[in-house]
């Protein structure tokens, strides 16, 4: 682009002590004068003139530059007989520009200087940040207690709007996703399945496998998984940018507190919607195991619930139900923990939102892990 | 002090802009002109559209119709390559700051000097402590992050980025609300001195009746979707029209142009 072409700034030393400067000595044209400024010598014992009569235009940048070379050949000159520097020709609105720049040149230098830590070290803070969040989360977890005791006792203050509002979206709206992707899973494991089970010609068990595999394990799993990417990380977010924004504060000062606002309905929503969704999984789950069981195995329809029926009770049902609230409660509080813990500005809030995401995942799994340890002791 | 050049250059050119917002009509052809090295302020009661005035003079927003010309470009229907090259010639200084959180403010400075040109990394560093410098920033201020800043130092480090590239033209929106006496009145000398050493030319936002009074050259109000006044802010004064008496009216507005007309130089203006 024409627009931007410039004549690079230039300095030649025609004699020892006399510089030619030449060129646009402004930001675009001061590429390539940093090496020919270092190169350059000063004539010992004499007088040095600078001519600026053919520099064509001059920024702050410029300027900058050119101030900083006659400081040098000034320095350089100081102590010998007759080592001034004479800067020759430089136009008028260059030389105001000059003489600002002059104003502020000395500063001191502030080193960036990022200090480098051991390896050591750096499992030591990030130890330190684990314990310390965890410490922080343990005292969330504590005071949404509290505010939902309070909630208990005085009905009065539940918030039934936002309440209602979260149901919507994070239960009703989520109904799509969380019914393919159980389809789809339904459809895997049956279809893992069958070349084994037609080996030993036990196709009639794919509806144990379907079953109980989805009743027990996956529904809940799949659908606390699908709830934590698309619920928990809106809830960080959305606090996040509220306390960046202030609006957390205004809250407060409004007499207003945000774990009732912000938090219990969350919790409240999320409590009954996730073990709603987790229904709704086994049923499209169980569904897609039984088209793949036809397909692929031949046992039909009636065949398959006439198997099922027997195959998976009750209590395998509740099991996998009953962890759908804990997981709703993990989701929720780890998703507006982290969205509280946001400090700063937008990079905080995309923080605060993965971390969110990432633990109450981990965490989900963890608890499920548990909960097959708990009910196996417990021979459901 | 500076009309003393009447036939001066037109840098922005406004010509029966007309901005809607689905029903809502924000202006109907507004006709502006900004000239060379003026402090030219936009002012007007809120909700009067300067905002958007400001954003389609920036390239953020199109007008519905009519045409704006910037440095002689019109921004109609700009190439690529040529908006890029008018945004170099600029600089803008928002509301907020619109600093980067993940940059120091040092970094934030010198972030359109390491985009658009080929400077060492040291000259840069150097080239951003000086225009926070200028600005009136502490260098320790440099190694800070915006949202360590107070609200002032935010504007001047915003201020000090828009500065980067040396830019002919300087867009300030509401540079001093928000701010203290003190820090307001450094940001009126500032104003003034980077007009005159500079030479820059700046369209500012603002309601701040003392920045209006000393360093606005001319003044135009904005309202019922229309320029109601133009001219310097005691022409204005003569003006009796209920969007630009606002201005005049009332305690504060009385006493700004009484101090205003008190003061012989404006050069000497308050030193806080």
């Amino acid at each position: 682009m024409d627009l931007l072409l410039v004549t690079p700034a230039t300095i030649t030393q025609s004699t020892p002590a006399k510089l030619l400067l030449a060129g646009a000595w402004t930001t675009r044209g001061l590429d390539a004068i940093g090496p020919q400024i270092a190169a350059l010598g000063r004539a010992p014992g004499s007088a040095m003139v600078v001519d600026s009569a053919r520099i064509e235009a001059l920024d702050t940048a410029g300027a900058w530059v050119l101030q900083k070379l006659l400081q040098r050949l000034r320095g350089e000159g100081e102590g010998e007989a007759g080592g001034g520097v004479q800067l020759l020709d430089l136009r008028p609105e260059f030389a105001r520009l000059l003489e600002v720049v002059g104003q502020a040149a000395v500063l001191p230098a502030v080193p960036a200087a990022r200090r480098s830590t051991s390896k050591l070290e750096d499992l030591g803070r990030s130890t330190v940040a684990i314990l310390e969040q965890a410490l922080a989360l343990l005292g969330f977890v504590g005071e949404v207690a509290v505010a939902l005791a309070g909630c208990v006792a005085h009905p009065a203050r539940c918030r039934w709007r936002p309440l209602l509002y979260n149901l919507r979206s994070a239960g009703f709206d989520a109904l799509p996703i969380v019914g393919l992707l159980s389809f789809l899973l339904g459809i895997v494991i049956a279809y893992q399945g069958a070349g084994q089970l037609r080996q030993y010609g036990a196709n009639i068990f794919v509806a144990d496998l379907v079953g109980l595999s989805m009743f027990r394990e996956f529904a809940p799993l799949i659908t606390a998984i699908i709830i934590a990417g698309r619920s928990g990380s809106a809830y960080a977010a959305q606090i996040g940018t509220m306390s960046v924004t202030e609006e957390i504060d205004a809250l407060r000062t409004l007499g207003i507190a945000p774990l009732d606002l912000l938090v219990l309905p969350k919790i409240f929503a999320l409590a009954v919607a996730l073990p709603l969704l987790t229904v709704f999984s086994d049923v499209l789950g169980v569904f897609g195991g039984m088209l793949m069981a036809r397909a692929q195995l031949g046992v039909s329809f009636g065949e398959f619930i006439d198997r099922f029926v027997k195959a998976v009770s009750v209590t395998s049902y509740l099991v996998g139900i009953c962890k759908a609230p804990v997981f709703a409660m993990i989701i929720a509080v780890i998703g507006c923990f982290q969205g509280f813990r946001t400090r700063g500005g937008a990079d905080s809030v995309g923080r605060q939102t993965t971390r969110s995401v990432v633990q109450s995942t981990f965490l989900v799994i963890l608890a499920d892990a548990l909960f097959s340890v708990a009910f196996s002791a417990l021979d459901l | 002090m500076q009309s003393a050049t009447p036939p001066a250059e037109v840098v922005i050119e406004l010509r029966k802009v007309s901005t809607r917002f689905g029903e809502h009509v924000v202006h109907t052809e507004v006709d502006l002109q900004v000239r060379r090295a003026e402090v030219f302020a936009l002012i007007g009661g809120s909700g009067s559209g300067k905002s958007t005035l400001l954003r389609e003079m920036i390239l953020l927003q199109r007008p519905n119709a009519g045409s704006i010309r910037v440095l002689g470009v019109d921004l109609q229907d700009i190439a690529d390559d040529q908006a890029l090259a008018l945004r170099r010639r600029w600089g803008v200084m928002f509301q907020h700051g619109g600093l980067f959180g993940s940059l120091t403010v040092k970094e934030n400075v010198g972030l359109p000097l390491r985009e658009h040109t080929r400077l060492d990394d040291s000259l840069i560093d150097e080239i951003a402590d000086w225009k926070l410098a200028i600005t009136g920033l502490k260098p320790e201020v440099g190694a800070q992050y915006p949202a360590e800043l107070s609200g002032g130092m935010m504007k001047r480090a915003s201020l000090a980025r828009a500065l980067a590239l040396d830019p002919e033209l300087l867009f300030l929106d509401e540079p001093t609300a928000g701010l203290d006496p003190a820090s307001a009145g450094g940001v009126d000398e500032l104003v003034r001195k980077l007009r005159d050493t500079f030479g820059l030319t700046i369209v500012m936002i603002t309601h701040d009746l003392d920045l209006l009074w000393q360093v606005a050259d001319r003044v135009a109000v904005l309202g019922a979707g229309k320029v109601q006044g133009i001219g310097s802010m005691s022409e204005l004064s003569q003006i009796d029209h209920p969007a630009i008496s606002m201005f005049f009216a009332g305690p504060r507005g009385r006493a700004a142009q009484a101090q205003a007309g008190q003061q012989t130089a404006p050069a000497a203006g308050r030193k806080s």
